[in-house]
């Protein structure tokens, strides 16, 4: 390869624009790893960007710490990679030796030890489960987001909450809204978050129900069947069990259906 | 930037700490494009925390070979603020805005100087030809693809890539890289 060449072709600055096929992206990317030259080109090109598009920023608070509180709570996730496999393959092993040895001196701890191995064992297998499950579950979610025949719509918050945001992705055809309702906070004891569809002229507001299970749901992406022809969506604050009308003095998010 | 890839992968590893490397290292940049589209400090404090937290929960999703790090993350601010430009509530505050191009952010932006750039980013608009500063707004801000660069700008396709190679050309001049 002809690496003068390849950097006075431009393809290097696009690539950092993003504005190449993934195909182009794929081999610029192998050309990188490959040539210490063009991984040097490529890092002053987007040193630059990274320089002009900070200077167009117009704010000054940009703590982490609001980001960390809302990512440090969630579980963490597990790993699944060859090498801890075989560890714990391998530590099958050890244990199982030391449990024959420690067979001769006591009946006792032997059980002992045996249930705990099992134990861990068992925990080990229900972790990765869960792992599996939780990623299929991504995976189906992202297959609904990018449909293009779903209408989304965001929710913004309301005076009852101000930082509160919600987002309904709008299924009309299978007739399901998709909730997203991880920018809501924990409702207070006793209360659930209610679902409205609303037609705005006259103001009519129809109940989809309630988030029964939201501290509960990791993901706070709620299935809700929608048939109505809604013009808005919005979610209030109710007493458990939900109400006949909105309480909109506890009105959290809101969001208009773009026409 | 080694140092970087290792970054990169103990995000993906949900590594917090790691993540507020990155984030310290592209949040002005990423909240800088989204102004640039949403035109409002506000807006674009809440849509920038909304892209970050989006980049955590679908760091699996992220891989080197299609892409750098940062341009996965700029792909996400522009969807995202895109996204908020198509809301109704956008639509009737942006009517008395004018500002289209960064070029008149960065004019307008008072304490810029003040701030962190001692290299003077004011400069660059000065410095940078018309063309160049509608191109690079148009790949680096919107997100354009070469196509849709060309339309807009009524340039020869093939031309597309070699201009915008001069162009960022002159800004690495600028800024000395």
């Amino acid at each position: 390869m002809n690496i003068k060449e390849y950097i006075a072709s431009g393809i290097l600055e696009l690539y950092v624009a993003g504005s190449l096929s993934e195909k182009e992206n794929e081999e610029v990317h192998d050309a990188i790893q490959k040539y210490p030259e063009l991984m040097a080109e490529v890092i002053a090109i987007e040193k630059a960007i990274v320089l002009l598009t900070a200077a167009t920023n117009q704010g000054d608070s940009y703590s982490f710490d609001a980001i960390k509180k809302k990512i440090s709570n969630e579980p963490k996730v597990i790993p699944m990679q060859k090498p801890k496999k075989n560890f714990w393959t391998y530590s099958g092993w050890v244990a199982a030796f030391i449990l024959g040895g420690v067979l001769v001196y006591t009946n006792f701890q032997n059980k002992q030890s045996t249930t705990m191995v099992a134990g861990e064992k068992q925990q080990l297998e229900e972790q990765i489960d869960r792992v599996k499950n939780s990623l299929s579950q991504t995976e189906k979610l992202l297959e609904i987001f990018r449909d293009k025949d779903i209408i989304s719509v965001p929710l913004a918050g309301q005076n009852a909450s101000p930082s509160s945001y919600a987002k309904v992705y709008w299924d009309k055809k299978t007739k399901n809204i998709y909730l997203d309702a991880k920018g809501l906070p924990t409702p207070p004891k006793g209360k659930v978050y209610q679902i409205w569809s609303l037609k705005v002229t006259p103001l009519t507001p129809t109940s989809l129900g309630t988030l029964d299970n939201f501290s509960a749901d990791a993901n706070k992406i709620f299935t809700i069947k929608n048939s109505n022809n809604s013009e808005a969506f919005g979610i209030t604050l109710e007493p458990a069990g939900g109400s006949e009308t909105p309480n909109l003095e506890q009105l959290y998010a809101l969001g208009a259906v773009r026409s | 930037m080694i140092n970087q890839e290792l970054l990169i992968l103990q995000f993906q590893q949900k590594d917090v700490q790691a993540y507020e490397k990155l984030y310290n290292a592209y949040c002005k940049s990423i909240a800088g494009v989204i102004n640039t589209i949403v035109k409002n400090p506000e807006v674009t404090e809440e849509i920038t925390q909304d892209v970050f937290l989006k980049a955590w929960n679908n760091a699996a999703s992220y891989s080197p070979s299609k892409g750098r790090f940062f341009t996965w993350l700029l792909n996400i601010a522009r969807n995202a603020a895109i996204d908020h430009t198509r809301s109704k509530n956008f639509k009737q505050s942006k009517q008395n805005q004018t500002t289209d191009f960064f070029v008149d952010i960065l004019e307008t932006h008072d304490d810029l100087n003040s701030s962190t750039n001692a290299i003077g980013l004011k400069d660059i608009v000065y410095k940078l030809g018309e063309t160049c500063k509608s191109l690079i707004e148009l790949l680096y801000f919107r997100g354009f693809t070469q196509v849709e660069a060309s339309e807009e700008l009524n340039m020869p396709l093939g031309t597309i890539k070699t201009k915008n190679k001069i162009c960022v050309g002159q800004l690495r001049s600028i800024l000395g890289l």
